[in-house]
């Protein structure tokens, strides 16, 4: 294993179509994805995820900057010269072959000898938990057992990178999340560097070492998924992983990157500020609904407000409280002691929340 | 009106069944005439008198028929081939590709031989090969036939490939490229296996059409390049024998044997 | 082969400006366009070399033959003439050496086309029964139906003319029958009659047009049918308002497929109208064969041919004019 980052865009642009009618599908998109890490590209559909991970495939070439795999320029190879593989959302799976012949597909192709590949589709049978289906054709298998043979058949050759997309959107929840767990194993197992496309969030945290949240071709936030979702830079990341509420608050004083901002009830809070930041101006803080605790009007609190609803989920509670000052805010209490019914509607509360707790983002 | 309707299948016509039938039995009583005359041990062809396969025999024995059916099998194999193979490819190019100039120009010159009545396109190449041996010297005796053929064997065997190639799924071909196979490798592994059913039923379609052809092939057959369905002509104009009853009777055998080959593999695509 | 396209992105790139700024991968991208055009062109070549030479090159011969004269015995000299289009309709009087109008030739091109428009009347009426009968049946006994059907549609047209003419012939089948059974003494005459030719027409065209209505009526919403039902609707009416106008195109499709070879036959009218009841078919064969006037042959080609071209224009028109019910 090199130092070398597994796979690198720089810079990329792709561009379908020309002039008035031209979709920018990427716009100078850079990320560098480490060796042996579990990366995933996040966002809605259209923001570009899915046309990076085909160029990182080969199946597109980008109209601007460069793409890298373990250092090599590989934007001008075609699929089947990248030792990368690909598991596709439709699986893609050769209706023609039986199981172990799909697996097989990518080593014969690299003209490997029989005994070897023979050997390779039975550790991966074995990997997949396939071994009784091995000389099934494709349509006598279900969803999820299709999606196992896709995962071996890309495995088998032991590429450097396996790309995934969006592999579990055809599968029912339950499957869903076995699978979840299915891969993150496999992953460690091999070794191999997973880049994995999804939309949904919750899969994106639960799954990933890092991810790169992405929104009309453009990467807007790549980090851990602590890091994305405690500490968000943009309103659309905050918005899109989680649920979050939205405050907006006035710089009244700054210095370097600390400064005091005014909170729309009046009360002041020292926070870091970004250097841009200008005094007198507004900023928005995202707040996680988790974050607030929910105290006796006129104790200790930064915000004040009434209860206007309260929405049982079973492991927790979600109060929507109207602010005294205008305004919404979602409140999650964790029912640890079972549902109290200390609150009603018209309730009046208030709600305490720490700076660390308040992320001031990027306008 | 809807206790009317109540228990009786919504979907039929008054009459339509038995239309249906009748025009089932008008489509096979004449074929089924035909062929039970032919183990007629009779000699007058409408006055069954008896089960003999004599006529079969005689058929067997007759060497005009030989060679008819040698001619027929020669002409018939080899714009089979030919026209299956280029058929193959014009598809491979006009079908789920981006559309490219000329696409349809293509497309329409390849079904050309179906829209111009026979009789046209008969007397046409008849004219053709007519000049080609006056002016430049060429006949290329029973190849004549063959390149007639393969002019309207062609669309016939284009149409399921074509109807093959567009229920493929696009995204298998990338795969294959994504698991190290050069396009030729994904052609040859990928593509062909799973266009072979499609190929499979042009080919079958193309042999029937040429094997049964008789319009072209009469006007531009020369002497010697009898085929059957020119044999069976030419046994109606003698004083007539169930031995063509016979004769036809196989050409049937045939074209039926291979419309039930193309019948089964479009069943079998359709299962599996 | 076909792979490359797939590795290619679909839209074509215009060339936005100034080659200076193309990027190199865009300029990667159009030379793989150019290589996949030229591969495309490759693969079309042996079909379109066959059908362009041995296809539409016999064709434009013959244009070309009916502005010639006739050779002596038979083939063409080469000097132009309208006299083919000429003799079309008029023949030269023996004593006055004036042309006089002669109907002759009208008169079959006539004839065919009221056969034709029968014959595909007829294969309407009783092939849309049928076909919409074969597809309102439970799939696996449609596959028997169309299989049925099928068979005959592909056999050989000249075996089963063969075999109509065994039955209406003085000696044959029917008249059997019918004097076995006492009905009639004398046998009826109905080979080399025109009810002999149509007769051959629709029972050779038959399948030609259940197969088209089928393949439309098969893919017909039936809950369209049983909203029709009830809505009070009666049995004709759903019929006639709901069903026939959406199966249109098949319609149009089987009608088209009957029309044209019925107009241009050629087998039938040669066995069963017995060489005195000639339609166009074996008028346009008997000027290359005893005839021995090519040009006109190769003249009532073209007239056939333009009025086929009138009723595949009829077609288009047709298919692609009105929209279907919503």
């Amino acid at each position: 294993m090199t130092g070398l980052p597994a796979v690198e865009a720089k810079n990329v642009t792709k561009t379908f179509g020309a002039g008035p009618d031209a979709v920018v599908a990427l716009d100078n998109v850079s990320v560098t994805i480490r060796q042996n890490e579990f990366f995933t590209l996040l966002g809605p559909s259209g923001c570009g995820k899915t046309t990076l991970l085909r160029l990182i495939a080969g199946f597109e070439l980008p109209t601007g900057g460069s793409i890298l795999l373990e250092g090599q320029e590989v934007a001008h190879l075609p699929p089947y010269k990248r030792m990368v593989n690909t598991v596709f959302q439709s699986y893609a799976l050769f209706p023609h072959l039986t199981v172990a012949e799909n697996i097989g597909f990518g080593l014969k192709m690299l003209g490997r000898r029989r005994a070897e590949r023979d050997a390779q589709i039975e550790s991966m049978l074995k990997l997949v938990k396939m071994e009784a289906m091995r000389n099934r054709k494709v349509h006598q298998l279900s969803g999820g057992q299709q999606q196992r043979v896709a995962l071996a058949r890309a495995l088998a050759p032991h590429p450097k990178v396996l790309l995934l997309d969006e592999p579990l959107s055809a599968l029912d929840l339950k499957l869903r999340k076995e699978m979840q767990i299915e891969l993150k194993r496999l992953q460690h197992e091999t070794g191999i560097t997973f880049i994995f496309v999804t939309h949904d969030q919750e899969e994106a945290l639960t799954m990933s070492d890092r991810i790169a949240v992405m929104s009309g071709g453009k990467i807007l936030q790549i980090g851990t998924a602590n890091e994305i979702y405690e500490h968000p830079v943009e309103r659309f990341v905050a918005d899109f992983i989680g649920e979050t509420n939205f405050i907006e608050a006035e710089v009244m004083q700054r210095i370097g990157n600390r400064g005091q901002i005014r909170l729309p009830s009046g009360i002041d809070m020292a926070h870091e500020l970004d250097p841009a930041a200008a005094v007198g101006g507004k900023v928005t803080l995202a707040i996680r609904p988790e974050r607030i605790d929910l105290v006796k009007p006129g104790a200790d609190c930064q915000l004040a407000g009434k209860v206007e609803n309260i929405v049982y989920f079973g492991t927790d509670t979600h109060f929507h409280i109207d602010l005294d000052t205008g305004g919404e805010v979602t409140v999650r209490v964790q029912n640890r002691r079972g549902f109290q019914e200390v609150l009603k509607q018209g309730d009046a509360v208030g709600l305490r929340i720490a700076p660390e707790a308040m992320q001031v983002l990027k306008d | 009106m809807a206790s009317a309707t109540k228990g009786v299948d919504l979907r039929t016509q008054f009459g339509f069944h038995t239309i249906a039938v009748v025009c089932l039995v008008v489509l096979y009583f004449p074929i089924l005439i035909l062929v039970v005359f032919s183990i007629n041990a009779n000699d007058l062809v409408a006055v069954f008198s008896g089960v003999s396969t004599k006529w079969y025999e005689k058929a067997f024995f007759n060497e005009e028929f030989h060679n008819a059916a040698k001619n027929t099998l020669i002409i018939a194999v080899s714009a089979t081939i030919g026209s299956t193979i280029f058929a193959t490819l014009a598809a491979l190019a006009t079908t789920r590709v981006a559309p490219w100039r000329g696409q349809n120009s293509v497309y329409m010159v390849i079904n050309l031989p179906l829209m111009v009545p026979e009789i046209i396109t008969a007397v046409a190449t008849l004219s053709f090969f007519a000049l080609l041996g006056r002016t430049l010297g060429l006949n290329f005796g029973i190849g004549n036939i063959i390149l007639a053929h393969l002019v309207f064997c062609i669309p016939f065997a284009y149409m399921p490939i074509r109807a093959r190639l567009e229920t493929m799924d696009l995204t298998l071909e990338g795969a294959a490229a994504d698991l190290y196979a050069t396009p030729f490798k994904t052609f040859w592994h990928v593509t062909m296996p799973l266009l072979m059913p499609g190929i499979s039923s042009g080919a079958a379609l193309a042999f029937i059409v040429s094997f049964d052809d008789f319009t072209i092939t009469q006007l531009i057959a020369g002497p010697g390049q009898t085929t059957l369905p020119l044999y069976i002509w030419n046994m109606i104009r003698r004083p007539m024998t169930p031995e063509i009853n016979a004769i036809s009777t196989i050409l049937l055998g045939i074209s039926i044997l291979f419309i039930l080959i193309s019948f089964w593999i479009a069943q079998r695509r359709k299962a599996g | 082969m076909a792979s490359t396209d797939v590795a290619a992105p679909a839209p074509a790139p215009a060339t936005p400006g100034p080659a200076s700024t193309l990027s190199a991968a865009q300029a990667a991208q159009q030379r793989m366009e150019d290589k996949a055009q030229v591969r495309r062109w490759i693969l079309t070549a042996p079909a379109l070399i066959t059908v362009g030479i041995f296809g539409i090159l016999p064709l434009i011969i013959i244009i070309i033959y009916s502005f010639l004269k006739a050779a002596p015995y038979g083939g063409v000299v080469w000097s132009p003439s309208v006299e083919a289009y000429v003799s079309f309709l008029f023949q030269q009087d023996i004593f006055t050496d004036e042309l006089v109008f002669s109907p002759d030739f009208l008169q079959i091109y006539l004839r065919s086309f009221v056969f034709a428009v029968g014959t595909t009347a007829i294969c309407l009426l009783l092939g849309f029964p049928t076909a919409y009968f074969m597809a309102t049946r439970p799939p696996k006994q449609r596959n028997w139906w169309v299989l049925l059907i099928t068979i005959p549609f592909w056999s050989n047209l000249l075996v089963r003319t063969l075999a109509i003419m065994f039955i209406i012939r003085d000696e044959g089948l029917l008249n059997n029958l019918l004097i076995g059974l006492g009905v009639i003494q004398q046998p009826i005459t109905m080979l080399y009659t025109d009810f002999a030719i149509v007769l051959g027409l629709f029972y050779s065209f038959l399948p030609f047009m259940v197969l088209p209505l089928y393949a439309s009526l098969e893919k017909l919403d039936f809950r369209l049918v049983e909203a029709g039902y009830d809505l009070y609707a009666s049995r004709p009416k759903v019929l006639f308002r709901i069903v026939i106008p959406l199966s249109r195109p098949g319609i149009i499709a089987g009608c088209l497929l009957v029309f044209i070879p019925a107009l241009g036959a050629y087998v039938t009218p040669l066995i069963l109208g017995g060489g005195r009841h000639l339609m166009i078919g074996d008028l346009i064969a008997q000027q290359f064969g005893s005839g021995r006037n090519w040009p006109l042959g190769a003249a009532q080609a073209l007239i056939l041919m333009s009025a086929v071209l009138v009723a595949l224009f009829f077609y288009v028109r047709a298919s692609t004019g009105k929209v279907k019910h919503g």
